[in-house]
């Protein structure tokens, strides 16, 4: 899979109640999540984000509660995937099980500025910065989580195991 | 090498003799919890899965404590979701309104969580019931369709960090505050991924309250788990609740710790967190002059007997000051008919503050007291993050339900001993 998208660019301990304010927890609808996307963080986000776009974000992405609305909401705005330094536990299974490709590279959102344009190789997990020409690894993901990644998600993948 | 509690209770799961830290391993879970919120998204998925049954009926909990009672009409459709799905699936352990409580204060109370389970929640504070020597830990809903439909979970083995707790615990100071004093020392991410063992001779002698307290926060240090091995009190505590078998955990001697801390608590004062996080800490005396708008006192973090008993003990014969709202969540049904026959709610009412029905409720800024901007609200649950308790432009800070009482009477962030 590879995207191409431009880059919003966040702090570090971007929480959940950030990403999707609980007062919109009344609904799991993804658009209707998508309009609130990152609404505590950046009101004018969730208007001005493009699909294919790129969330770059320090340390501990996701942190607080357990909201799958959270990545929900992320991936309702077409956001293709998040870069960040690192992520907060629940929120990173809760994005592999939805789906949303998420990639660790502090290297990468230490370079990476608002605005860039970046082209993103998820297998490899090389980052490729279309301004300045410049490429960064993230760590590609652990095997037992490529099974359900290439499976679409949890979901997908406990059907294809019971089937077996 | 030895290993760590953490360590054996997820083996014992696995049917394996030994785990390493970093290790995948699928295992079979005791209990499944969801709420009002994070339900109806598992049972989304769960239906996508096209089964006649659930794994397990008795051992899937489900709890709406969020946004109830329903709040508004989009609330009542996801409870009813949750209701019919309870219904139609045969699961014991759903609790309506009158029965319900906020979730961490009603499963250990209801003798649904033990020493040993393994137990995973769709709710970020589910590590609460760390404080009974479980491991337990929050998941998204799709973690919990898919554990509806396997009983099992996939984990990667912590690695654990020991806090050893020494020395006598002054007045006031409790749970909440010890491991406020934690966050505050690693940081909201300083246990990212971690396991959390809480040990040492205050630990031992924390009544089960407290204890609860402490493993409820975890998650605020990033934590995967928190946990304290269950001991007499524990016992005390679980007997005539839980009815299933339980085992009793350890860590060995030689286990193998990504680090130690140890803090002497006999000079620990009580503890605020300031806004936007939890490890924006200061002792209570140096907390300034912080005028607030509002006091909560409740929540899946302080919202038991003890922390009841205590805000009561405070506020008995004052009022609450004049420009301030004073609202009180007891955590369950059982734990507001203890406080209602112990007098608890009547120096609640006569203070001037209001009591409200077990909801999980404006601790996350759901209803039941939410702030406008520019307000401030002092709060005894366990999340300041930005636009928490409502509005982006208001604040929320953090403490214990004694600094609560003391705040609410005189207005401002106040110390206990001061009232």
């Amino acid at each position: 899979m590879k995207f191409i998208g431009k880059v919003y660019k966040f702090g570090s301990n971007i929480d959940t109640d950030a990403i999707i304010p609980a007062r919109y927890l009344n609904t799991f609808d993804p658009q209707e999540l998508a309009c609130h996307c990152m609404e505590d963080a950046d009101p004018e986000f969730a208007s001005k984000v493009k699909p294919g776009d790129i969330i770059v974000a320090d340390k501990n992405f996701g942190c607080g509660s357990s909201r799958e609305h959270a990545p929900i909401a992320i991936k309702g705005a077409g956001v293709s995937c998040v870069i960040a330094d690192s992520f907060a536990r629940i929120f990173y299974r809760n994005a592999i099980n939805i789906g949303l490709p998420i990639l660790e590279s502090p290297e990468a959102v230490n370079a990476i500025q608002e605005g860039d344009e970046l082209e993103v190789e998820l297998e490899s997990g090389q980052i490729r910065n279309l301004r300045t020409g410049e490429t960064y690894q993230a760590t590609p993901f652990p095997v037992f989580m490529q099974g359900i990644i290439a499976q679409g998600g949890l979901i997908e993948y406990v059907r294809e195991k019971s089937r077996q | 090498m030895g290993m760590t509690i953490s360590q054996k209770i997820l083996a014992a799961h696995a049917d394996r003799e030994f785990v390493e830290a970093g290790e995948l391993l699928n295992c079979k879970l005791d209990i499944i919890l969801g709420n009002d919120v994070t339900a109806p998204v598992a049972i989304s998925e769960f239906n996508k899965l096209g089964l006649d049954r659930v794994f397990e009926q008795d051992s899937i909990v489900l709890v709406p404590d969020h946004f109830t009672p329903n709040k508004d009409i989009k609330s009542a459709e996801q409870c009813k979701i949750v209701r019919e799905f309870a219904k139609t699936y045969g699961i014991s352990n759903y609790f309506e309104i009158g029965q319900m409580g906020i979730e961490h204060c009603l499963l250990p109370e209801k003798g649904l969580v033990g020493p040993g389970d393994l137990i995973i929640g769709a709710d970020s504070h589910t590590c609460t019931y760390g404080a009974l020597g479980a491991f337990a830990t929050g998941v998204g809903s799709t973690d919990m369709a898919a554990a509806m439909a396997t009983g099992e979970a996939w984990f990667k083995v912590p690695e654990s960090i020991k806090f050893i707790y020494y020395g006598k615990t002054p007045r006031w100071v409790g749970g909440k505050d010890f491991i406020l004093h934690a966050i505050g020392d690693i940081g909201v991410d300083g246990a990212r991924y971690m396991s959390m063992e809480f040990t040492g001779e205050a630990i031992s002698a924390l009544s089960m309250d407290n204890r609860f307290s402490m493993a409820n926060m975890a998650i605020e240090a990033g934590g995967k788990n928190g946990i304290i091995a269950a001991d007499e009190i524990t016992l005390a505590y679980i007997k005539d609740r839980v009815r299933r078998p339980y085992k009793i955990y350890h860590s060995d001697n030689d286990a193998v710790y990504a680090r130690t801390i140890e803090y002497d608590v006999s000079a620990m004062e009580p503890v605020v967190a300031f806004p936007h996080l939890p490890e924006n800490t200061r002792p209570v005396s140096q907390a300034g002059d912080v005028v607030i708008d509002q006091v909560v006192i409740g929540s899946c973090t302080n919202g038991r007997i003890e922390d009841l008993e205590a805000a009561a003990s405070i506020l008995k014969g004052h009022k609450v000051h004049a420009e301030i709202r004073v609202i009180i969540l007891p955590g369950t049904q059982a734990i507001y008919l203890e406080a209602l026959r112990r007098g608890f709610i009547e120096t609640f009412i006569e203070a001037g503050a209001v009591v409200s029905t077990p909801t999980c409720g404006p601790c996350l800024g759901g209803h039941m007291g939410i702030l406008a901007k520019g307000e401030k609200a002092l709060a005894t649950t366990n999340r300041n993050f930005v636009g928490r308790m409502g509005h982006p432009g208001s604040e929320v800070y953090l403490c214990n339900p004694a600094v609560a009482a003391a705040s609410a009477i005189k207005g401002r962030i106040t110390a206990p001993w001061e009232v």
